[in-house]
């Protein structure tokens, strides 16, 4: 089978999996459940955002929580202030995107190596943590939104049809919404991939003087790339909003931002199955994980294995030195090794084609 | 005499207190074939960087048609028609052959061209059979092919080459060198090369760099005999 039909196999089983998945789940599973899988599905659009600019784009981004941070306080505080989810919803996802578009802008523009980058992105998250936990008192508000300090904002109106104020949209449509954000954000980024820009994207992460010598503009291309990932950030930050209908500085800090970046060294760079893999896998762990606390046993060994972080911790450890691809890219070098040894079986005549590995 | 493709007047890159490249005069006619030579240090590859932009000089000019280039950006210099393979290959590693040069051809031809003149890239550069191969897996001389197959297909008006031949066993050495000639025929170029065999395979007019200054300018043979390049780089390896 060619690479070309193999792919469009991946696609239609990604495809058809998903839309059953999307279908069937509500109406097999508890609410409960399905509310737990909402959440994993609006982050792994969250994951499937730095899946882009890192795996892709290469542009190692360690404050992708500021543009998902951004999205869920944009939605909440116009959200109170209009009332109507159709505008609210869209600046969710512009006001993100624009955000870093300027943000990368003086990044990429002023050449700031990789390091700089994963310093200064880390850095724009932590402030607007810091400055979003000291907004506590009644003074700060915007409009009709208070802002609320540490306490976040609670009771955020959720989202409703396009222009019908009453058409709100429930818990098991919360369910549908996200889960068909998550397969068009995937299948909108396969055609991205699969365009000229997306090549040429590639490229640039694969040698970037080159592809400069070639006459193409590194800054340019990387800025668009840091700017949609920015918005599909947002995007998921206003789902996330209407989640919980509640949003805190936390979406802001250390833990959230790093989080992210786990997910994608997990579940594998250069993919985008990888991350939502990574992302939904890690999030079900530490959720069993955290369900597991002992209620009155005091062994030490549950004790450990109630602590997520440590946890995670090791999993992380174990992932960058044993599968540093991530699961996904792995996986897929295991089974065509597998696949090339049975075709070298069939051959049998002796003749062994050069191979390097 | 008519305009030169590409002069540089009194182009200097200075490093602190290093001169690595000094006041350096340069032209090339219109599809004239140059060679580049000089001892490790002579400033050709700095040279060859501020021709492509890679580095701003700290003062003088490169014009390029008559246009001041020494201030655009890498990419603009590239859309202008000047395409360069630098010393080290510098490649699409985690990319196949096929990817790379689509890469670079796709700039310039339409979606449904670009694969006929990849093909015909392949077939030129002869990669065809390893079309679908990564390039990082690759050997070193046909990494050089790819790069060159690269700056070819953006068919550029001005052909930077440096150090071709580099790491090529003799049989590759030869077919670079015809296809350097046949290169020549409808482009310029410009060749940093330490290997003398290969320079003889090519050359017509041979500069010869030194200390980042130009230390003279000839035709082969007379650069081949002159006694001053053969005390600063030559040495005994040409009296051999």
């Amino acid at each position: 089978m060619s690479g070309r039909s193999l792919n469009l196999l991946g696609l239609l089983l990604v495809g058809v999996v998903g839309l059953a998945f999307m279908f069937l789940t509500p109406r097999l599973a508890e609410l409960d459940t399905v509310l737990d899988l909402t959440v994993y599905i609006i982050m792994a659009v969250l994951a499937l955002s730095l899946g882009l600019i890192w795996g892709y784009g290469g542009i190692l981004c360690f404050g992708q929580s500021a543009f998902f941070g951004l999205g869920a306080y944009t939605y909440a505080i116009t959200m109170f202030n209009i009332g109507e989810s159709t505008l609210p919803f869209l600046l969710a996802i512009v006001l993100p995107g624009a955000f870093a578009a300027l943000l990368g802008y003086f990044m990429f523009y002023g050449r700031i190596s990789d390091v700089y980058l994963g310093v200064i992105t880390l850095t724009v998250t932590l402030i607007l943590f810091n400055s979003m936990n000291s907004t506590a008192g009644p003074e700060f508000h915007v409009g009709a939104a208070r802002l609320g300090g540490f306490n976040g904002i609670p009771g955020i109106p959720p989202l409703n049809l396009p222009f019908h104020k009453s058409a709100v949209i429930d818990l098991e449509g919360m369910f549908y919404l996200a889960t068909g954000a998550l397969l068009l954000t995937y299948f909108g980024l396969r055609l991205l991939l699969a365009s000229q820009f997306g090549r040429i994207i590639v490229g640039i992460r694969e040698n970037e003087r080159r592809a400069e010598l070639l006459g193409y503009d590194p800054r340019a291309y990387k800025l668009a790339t840091f700017t949609i990932g920015g918005a599909l950030a947002g995007f998921a930050g206003c789902l996330f909003a209407n989640w919980g209908n509640f949003v805190s500085p936390t979406i802001f800090g250390l833990a959230q931002s790093a989080q992210i970046i786990i997910w994608v060294i997990v579940g594998g760079r250069g993919t985008l199955i990888g991350p939502v893999v990574g992302c939904i896998g890690i999030q079900w762990l530490s959720a069993a994980l955290g369900a597991n606390q002992p209620s009155g046993g005091a062994d030490w060994w549950s004790k450990i294995f109630a602590n997520a972080p440590l946890i995670l911790g090791v999993i992380l450890i174990a992932f960058v030195l044993l599968v540093p691809k991530g699961l996904v890219p792995t996986a897929a070098d295991i089974a065509s090794f597998f696949l090339r040894r049975r075709q070298r079986q069939r051959e049998q005549c002796g003749f062994e084609p050069q191979q390097a590995e | 005499m008519a305009e030169p493709l590409l002069q540089t007047r009194d182009l200097s890159m200075h490093f602190g207190g290093v001169k690595a490249v000094n006041n350096v005069n340069f032209a090339l006619a219109e599809g004239e074939l140059r060679c580049l030579i000089g001892p490790n240090g002579a400033g050709k590859s700095t040279f060859f960087k501020m021709l492509t932009g890679q580095l701003a000089p700290s003062h003088g000019q490169v014009l390029f048609r008559g246009r001041d280039i020494s201030r655009a950006q890498a990419h603009q210099i590239a859309r202008l028609g000047i395409g360069i393979k630098t010393q080290v290959p510098s490649v699409f590693d985690g990319l196949s052959v096929r990817e790379n040069i689509h890469l670079a051809a796709s700039r310039l031809h339409s979606l449904d061209r670009v694969r006929r003149v990849v093909d015909e890239m392949l077939e030129r550069i002869g990669l065809t059979d390893a079309a679908h191969r990564v390039v990082g897996q690759l050997a070193h001389g046909q990494r050089q092919w790819v790069e060159l197959g690269l700056v070819l297909s953006t068919d550029p008006e001005l052909i930077l080459l440096d150090e071709p031949a580099a790491g090529m066993t003799h049989e590759e050495v030869q077919r670079t060198a015809e296809l350097v000639r046949e290169i020549s025929r409808t482009r310029a170029l410009i060749v940093v090369e330490h290997d003398m065999q290969f320079i003889r395979m090519i050359a017509k007019q041979v500069t010869v760099f030194n200390r980042g200054s130009v230390l003279v300018e000839d035709a082969v043979e007379n650069i081949l005999r002159n006694p001053l390049v053969r005390d600063v780089y030559l040495g005994k390896q040409a009296a051999a």
